[in-house]
This record gives C-alpha cells, sequence and structure tokens, in this order.
C-alpha cells in the first residue's frame, strides 16, 4: 500500500527515475479511487472554465450583435473587423452545450464525485475495479483530443447544436463543419465508454464492497444517488453509443438510417437516403432526457446529505427519498418524446408522454418538502456549503415548475425552442446542479486536500453568483417569443425590443463569470495555504470523515463497522448532535 | 447574517412574483416580454393554460421559497444557542397530503389540457363537399429550405402539388376568419414554422408531409420565425404572413393568377417519391 499525502507533492522535483515513476503511478496513472476523482475534478472544473467563456461569447453576440468581441475578437477573425459570423455562433453554442453536459456536469458528478465518494461512504478501501476505474478517466481524454482537433478544422467545432440533429448534421453541404461534426460524435463515443465503465464500476462496487453493518438503507443519500444514476448510464447510454455509431456511419459510409429519400442540401443530393429523421431524435431524447437526471440526481444526494449535517437534524423521509429517486429514475426512461411534441412525431403519442412528464414532478416535489422538513425545526450553520445547498433548493423550485409549465403540450408549442426553455434549462443545470457542485466542493474539499476553504471567500462567491445567475436566467423566461439559436434575433422587427433586456442578461452573465475568479483564487490559495482541517470539521456522521484527511490508499487504519443510519444527529439520548455512523454506542 | 441570508432568499420568490405579475400586465420595462397578442380562438386557449399553469406555479413558488426564507430566519443556530435541534425524521399525514395534493393536481392539469392539444394538432377542420364532411384539404403547400419559406397556392383546382400551383416566396397572404389548412414539407434540413402571433409552431420535417390549421381573427401582418436550427443562416430565415379580409384575399389572389410566371423548373421541381409519414392525422 502507498502512502500518499499532500507532502510527496514537494518530492516530486526530483528528477530521479525511482521519483518520477512514483510520481506518473500516484498522480498520473494512479488507481487510487481518491486521485481519479480529484482529476475527473480538475479537469471538469477546466472545461467549465471553457465553456462558460464559450458561453459569454454567445451572451455578448446577444446583445451586441455583430460589434467587435472584446478580447478575442481581433485575434480570431481578423478579417471580419472582429465579428462573430453567424456560423461561428452555431458553433459556440454547440460546443458550450456539448462541453457543459458531456464534459463538466456529468464527468464532475459521476466522476469527480461519485468516484471520490462512493468507497469512502461505504467504507470502501476503493473501487471494486481499480484498473478500469483509471481507463474510466483516460478514456475523457480521446473525447478531450477530439474538441482540440475540431480547432483545426473549419469551422473550429461543431455547429449543429449540441443536440445534433441529422440531416443537418450529416448532409454534405449543410453546414460548412463537417469534419468537426465526425470529431463530435467520436468525442461523445469516447465520454460515452468513460461513463459506461465508471457505472458498472460504481454498481458493482455499492453492491459488494459495503462496510459490514452497511445495509442498503444505512447509505447516504450521495451513494443512492450515484447508484441509480450508474444504472441510468448503464441502461441509457448502449442506446446512444448505437445512434452515434448510425450518425458516424451516415456521415463517413454515406448510409441513410436518419436521411430522408431524396435528401440534398446547398443543391448537392445525397448518394443515401430511405432512412427516418426522427429516429435520431427519439434515439437521442432516449439517453438524453435520462442524462437530465444523471446530471441532476448526484447534486440532489449531496445536497441531502449537506442539508441535514447543517441543520443537525435527521434527513426527512429517508426512505420517501430513496424512493422518489428511484421513480424520477424509471419515470426518466418514458418521458422523452417531451422533447419532440412538436417534431412531427404521431401528435397521439404526445399525450401519453404528458401525462408521464407530469408524474415525474411528483417525486421532485416530494423532495422539495423534505427538504424544507429537513431544515424546520433544526439549528442551521449557514456555512457555504449550507448556502449553495439552499441555493439549490431554491433553484430547483423555479426550474421545477417551469418544468411543469412546458410540459403541457399545448402551452409548449407556443414555448418550444424558446428562450422559456434555456430559462428552465439553465435553472436546473447551472442553478440546481452546479450550484450542489459548489456546495461539494466546499463541503468535501477538507477531505480531498487536507485543508479547509476560507469561508468568508465562499459567503461572498455564493452571494454574487446567487445574484447574478437569476440577473442571466430569470428574465430568459419573459422572452417566449425569442427563438433559441439565433445569431441576430433582431433581424425580426418584432424582437427588436428584447436588445435592452437581452444587454442586462449579458451584463449580469460577464459578472456571474467574473464572481467566478473569487473561487478560483479561493480554490488554489486555500489548498496551499488554507487552515489545516480535522479528521471530521463539519461534525457529521458520514464514514468519509472518520478517515483522515486526506485519507491514505486504502481508505481506513482499520475496517470500518456500521452500527447505524447516516442521519442520526442531535439525538435525545446523546450529549452531543452528532452520532457517527461507526460509534459503537 | 442570518437576516441577511433569509432576506436573499425571500427575494427570489418575491421578485419572480411581482416581474411575473408586471409581466402579464405589461408594466415597464417587462411590457415588451409579453407574448404579442393573439390573432387567434385557439392561441386565446392556449393563453389561458400559459397563464393559468403559471399561476399554480407562482403560488407554489411563494409557498415553499417563502418557507426556505422564514427557515433560515427562524432556525438559525445563532437564535438558539443552547438547546439542540428537534429530532425527527418523518410525519406521515404530512407527507400523505404533500404527496397527494400535487398529485391530484398534476392529473388535473394533465387531463384539462388534453382538449387544447387535439384542437391544435390532432383535429384538422373539416368543410361539406357535396353534403359530406371531409377534411378541409391544404389551401397552401409550405416548402422551407434553407434558408426561406416558399408559399405553394392551390390554385383554381383547389389541389395543391398540381401544375397550376401559384408559388410564391417569403410572404403568405391568408383570409381571416376561415378555416386556413397548411401542408409544411422540408426541401432539405429539419425548420421549424413559427407564428408567435397565431401560437402557432410545427417542425418542418423532410421526407414527412405536416398539416397544421389556424382561423385567424383578426386582420394583421405579422413573422414567420424559423425556430429550428437549420445552417448558418438559421437566423435570417424568415417571412411575413398577411391575414386580409376575405374579399382582399379573393383580389390578392386574382392579382396573383393573372401576373403570374411561373419560376424556373428547376427551382420548384418536385421530389420525385416523397416517404410519408403520419403524424397522427388520417387523411383523405
Amino acid at each position: 500500500m502507498t502512502e500518499i499525502s499532500t507532502d510527496d507533492a514537494s518530492s516530486v522535483a526530483g528528477r530521479s527515475p525511482n521519483r518520477l515513476r512514483r510520481f506518473l503511478t500516484s498522480y498520473v496513472f494512479s488507481t487510487d479511487h481518491k486521485v481519479i476523482g480529484i482529476q475527473f475534478l480538475f479537469s471538469s472544473l477546466i472545461w467549465l472554465g471553457i465553456g462558460g467563456l464559450l458561453a459569454l461569447a454567445v451572451r455578448w453576440q446577444l446583445a451586441w450583435p455583430w460589434s467587435n468581441m472584446p478580447l478575442f475578437g481581433n485575434a480570431l477573425f481578423a478579417d471580419n473587423g472582429g465579428q462573430i459570423s453567424p456560423e461561428f455562433y452555431n458553433t459556440l453554442f454547440t460546443m458550450h452545450a456539448t462541453i457543459m453536459i458531456f464534459f463538466v456536469v456529468i464527468p464532475i458528478l459521476s466522476g469527480a464525485f461519485g468516484n471520490y465518494l462512493i468507497p469512502l461512504m461505504i467504507g470502501a478501501e476503493d473501487m471494486a475495479f481499480p484498473t478500469l476505474n483509471m481507463v474510466s478517466y483516460w478514456f475523457m481524454w480521446p473525447a478531450f483530443v477530439c474538441v482540440i482537433a475540431m480547432l483545426m478544422v473549419p469551422g473550429y467545432g461543431a455547429s449543429s447544436g449540441w443536440t445534433s440533429y441529422p440531416p443537418l448534421s450529416v448532409l454534405e453541404g449543410a453546414t460548412s463543419t463537417e469534419t468537426a461534426q465526425t470529431l463530435w460524435v467520436m468525442a461523445l463515443l469516447f465520454v460515452g465508454i468513460s461513463s459506461m465503465m465508471g457505472a458498472i464500476n460504481y454498481l458493482t462496487t455499492i453492491i459488494q464492497m459495503r462496510a459490514p453493518g452497511m445495509t442498503m438503507f444505512r447509505m447516504p443519500m450521495t451513494v443512492w444517488a450515484m447508484f441509480v444514476t450508474a444504472l441510468m448510464q448503464a441502461f441509457a447510454l448502449p442506446v446512444l453509443t448505437s445512434a452515434l455509431l448510425m450518425q458516424l456511419s451516415d456521415q463517413i459510409f454515406q448510409t441513410g438510417f436518419f436521411l430522408p429519400e431524396n435528401a440534398s442540401a446547398n443543391n448537392m443530393a445525397s448518394a443515401s437516403g430511405g432512412g427516418q429523421v426522427l429516429l435520431w431524435q427519439h434515439l437521442f431524447w432516449f439517453y438524453s432526457h435520462p442524462a437530465v437526471y444523471i446530471m441532476i440526481l448526484p447534486a440532489m444526494g449531496m445536497v441531502s446529505d449537506m442539508l441535514a449535517c447543517f441543520s443537525r437534524k435527521p434527513l426527512f423521509g429517508y426512505k420517501p427519498m430513496v424512493f422518489s429517486i428511484l421513480s424520477i429514475a424509471s419515470l426518466g426512461f418514458i418521458v422523452w418524446g417531451h422533447h419532440m411534441f412538436i417534431s412531427g412525431m404521431s401528435r397521439m403519442l404526445a399525450v401519453s408522454f404528458m401525462v408521464s412528464t407530469m408524474l415525474i414532478a411528483l417525486p421532485s416535489g416530494i423532495k422539495v418538502f423534505n427538504w424544507i422538513g429537513t431544515m424546520w425545526g433544526g439549528r442551521l450553520h449557514l456555512t457555504t456549503p449550507m448556502l449553495f445547498s439552499v441555493g439549490f433548493v431554491s433553484m430547483f423550485i423555479i426550474g421545477g415548475l417551469s418544468g411543469i409549465v412546458m410540459a403541457a403540450p399545448p402551452v409548449d408549442i407556443v414555448i418550444h425552442d424558446t428562450y422559456y426553455i434555456v430559462a428552465h434549462l439553465h435553472y436546473v443545470l447551472f442553478g440546481s446542479s452546479i450550484l450542489g457542485v459548489f456546495g461539494a466542493i466546499y463541503f468535501w474539499f477538507p477531505k480531498m486536500f487536507g485543508r479547509m476553504m476560507s469561508d468568508g471567500l465562499g459567503k461572498i462567491h455564493f452571494f454574487l453568483t446567487f445574484i447574478f445567475l437569476n440577473g442571466t436566467f430569470f428574465p430568459m423566461h419573459f422572452l417566449g417569443r425569442m427563438p433559441r439559436r439565433l445569431a441576430d434575433p433582431y433581424v425580426y422587427d418584432s424582437l427588436k425590443d428584447l436588445m435592452p433586456l437581452n444587454q442586462f442578461m449579458t451584463i449580469c452573465a460577464f459578472c456571474m463569470g467574473a464572481t467566478q475568479l473569487i473561487f478560483v483564487g479561493n480554490f488554489f490559495f486555500s489548498m496551499f495555504f488554507g487552515k489545516r482541517a480535522e479528521e471530521n470539521p463539519w461534525r457529521s456522521n458520514t464514514l468519509e470523515w472518520t478517515a483522515t484527511s486526506p485519507p491514505p490508499h486504502g481508505n481506513f487504519l482499520t475496517q470500518p463497522v456500521v452500527s447505524r443510519g447516516p442521519y442520526e444527529y442531535s439525538h435525545p439520548d446523546r450529549e452531543s448532535d452528532f452520532w457517527p455512523q461507526t460509534d459503537r454506542v | 447574517m442570518s437576516r441577511l441570508w433569509s432576506l436573499l432568499f425571500y427575494c427570489v420568490p418575491v421578485l419572480a412574483t411581482v416581474t411575473f405579475l408586471m409581466a402579464i400586465n405589461g408594466v415597464w420595462p417587462f411590457a415588451a416580454c409579453q407574448m404579442p397578442p393573439s390573432l387567434s380562438t385557439a392561441g386565446e386557449t392556449i393563453d389561458g393554460l400559459f397563464n393559468g399553469i403559471h399561476v399554480l406555479a407562482v403560488m407554489i413558488l411563494l409557498g415553499t421559497g417563502g418557507t426556505i426564507g422564514y427557515v433560515l430566519w427562524r432556525f438559525d443556530h445563532r437564535r438558539n444557542p443552547e438547546g439542540k435541534a428537534k429530532y425527527f425524521s418523518h410525519n406521515s399525514a404530512l407527507e400523505f397530503v404533500w404527496t397527494l395534493i400535487p398529485a391530484i393536481i398534476l392529473v388535473f392539469l394533465a387531463f384539462y389540457q388534453m382538449n387544447a392539444w387535439s384542437e391544435n394538432k390532432m383535429v384538422r377542420p373539416t368543410t361539406m363537399v357535396s353534403g359530406i364532411e371531409t377534411q378541409t384539404p391544404p389551401m397552401v403547400l409550405v416548402k422551407a429550405k434553407q434558408f426561406g419559406w416558399e408559399f405553394h397556392y392551390a390554385g383554381a383546382d383547389g389541389v395543391v402539388e398540381t401544375a397550376d400551383d401559384l408559388y410564391v416566396e417569403g410572404l403568405l397572404v391568408v383570409p381571416r376568419g376561415q378555416d386556413v389548412v397548411l401542408q409544411l414539407e422540408s426541401r432539405d434540413v429539419i425548420h421549424s414554422f413559427f407564428v408567435p402571433e397565431l401560437r402557432l409552431k410545427q417542425d418542418v420535417v423532410p421526407g414527412m408531409r405536416q398539416f397544421v390549421w389556424f382561423n385567424a381573427n383578426e386582420t394583421a401582418e405579422v413573422d414567420i420565425l424559423c425556430t429550428e436550427l437549420c445552417g448558418w443562416g438559421h437566423y435570417k430565415m424568415k417571412a411575413r404572413l398577411r391575414i386580409v379580409e376575405p374579399a382582399e384575399f379573393e383580389t390578392y389572389m386574382e392579382g396573383l393568377e393573372a401576373t403570374y410566371e411561373p419560376p424556373l423548373a428547376s427551382a420548384t421541381k418536385q421530389p420525385t417519391s416523397m416517404s410519408v409519414a403520419d403524424a397522427g392525422v388520417t387523411r383523405d
């Protein structure tokens, strides 16, 4: 068993091959789930920065169309006078969504926190398949390479939206970014392989490697959420993978899975055809709707744990919480058609998808009520992770309610593919998932790096992020007549009066981007100079807090034995207000 | 400090409600954000649903969001430095109530809106042809292409896709107060036909033939927008819809027929075959 501590970093300076080898095996090609989790964390955070800059460029164009983009305009588009071209605008939002979904939210939740927390929280020394785990991280890199390679082909990136609907994404001549489309498909294939390996690993680990006494219903909500997420990935990913292979074959081998008879674009007839255009949408959303829950369930789990810990109270309705996650996951597989109400699919079928979509609001509502029930009557400690968790709940309510609005097909006729949808998805993905991720970083940072993050800076970070995120995304609810993905909405006279509101949102977005520098500064400063963390700085019950901060390779010095559930806070028979799961009495 | 955080979280439902009320009542600066006034009766039904569900949503938001603000102030540990949190993990009666009530509301919503959907998308208007009720034939065949809209009027025989079709680009003229059926087809990639004022949107899918219908109750001239990403020029793929009095429509059609010169054959070439996928609509 090799011991890893932060002090090892100083020894890297040595050039001897032995030390280099040790550095490589313990930090780069490590099979330790904690190192792999931190690798996922760092790469996802870097992509979060890149994806955020792309979003700012999109916002710039919507506020001041065809004007010189600050900083990058002259460098990238000198011959256009620094303007964003309409083709490049399409690339910007395509790559923003692709990066945020496949390189940030999914890997940071499942990859980073799933990897780091599952073995620690169930009392295992590592994952069931450590090498597979390492390979799953390194399969992200071919995807990264594909995206970087897109910068060297025409168009600088895919430009047919993150949904990549054929025929636009397949037909020669429809876009000017055909090579990038192929790279896009390959990037997603690699991400899918990575996620699949992770999912198999998590399922096996959670089923097989729980510590003695850790029954399924003594697992923290984080582990339950990761378990259900892994189940969803295992069942949904094969569909995406086969659909991607079909699209790849349409692009490269001129097959016609997704091309209609006599397909043509830009006066170029396609050699192939006879397929079904809507087939791609069905297959894509069969994965991508469950993916919506893959992108939020882990955050829900972590937020549940943080809320209970900082309310110093048992989680309200633990079993209903588990069952609502399970029902969200199972209903999540039969609601994909609500993305396609007006796509041209059977209009009768829309009705059944509407009913299942309405039903899925129920378990989501129960979760919100249970979170509020958890805080009710508690002794709240409003630390940074707690504020982000409450922010998660608050934003999830808005995102969930706007979801009910668009679940109604007659209403969706109007707001489909408009900024109302953009408001909804950002309230769920940024307002909820990313706030949950920030909270989780502040919460588990002491365990990961052995030092505390600054609480004061964290609170400023939360306050400004919360204000600006609402300033950016809330007004979008009032743009139900402005279609998405327009490089210049103001070519329509009827949309001209929306420009001042768009400029307001863009200013908020830039401020929100700038606010994240506080987080970056706090993160790196605390990593090296933060206050040293004790084993259990938050006086939490779950198993990871009985290991040292950071835990060694192998995690626990002795085999933990679990005696109770994870939420025994403020038990009336005890003097202290928490009761670790491993305490015998 | 707990006051500040409590206030911050109170702001969420309060500001959301205030801006929502301002928007539906057209108060500055949100007047511009309203949906444009509806020009069809179907649109009024949809607006009713839109506003109704929002009122419900805002009430739920005020309740839950307000509770969060209250909890943060009331249960802060500094207000209660000595004691411990209350130890309880569930309340079956409460949980039963807050499961049952939302379930009833959601099921009600699901059934309540089905009629609006079927009127807009499933039950095509009918006309009496020699005493037999038949589905209204399409008045115009709309062809979407990168990056514009073609409108093929049925012409003298009243049937689209025949030799006497009259082809106009970029402008659709329809009569007020009549059921208008449009047949939507695409020449290349997926587009989407969106007229906000009619609360009408339908993706136009290559290889499929789809029908949409409306009955405009006022004359107006409005934008037709494309709402499905269709390539670099997606943003400028626009056309105009002009709703005129029936008499004026007759005059317009006569004028069109009188001056009509068929465009080059290549421009209007029909696909040789069309794999028709049924969009849940029975055709004649």
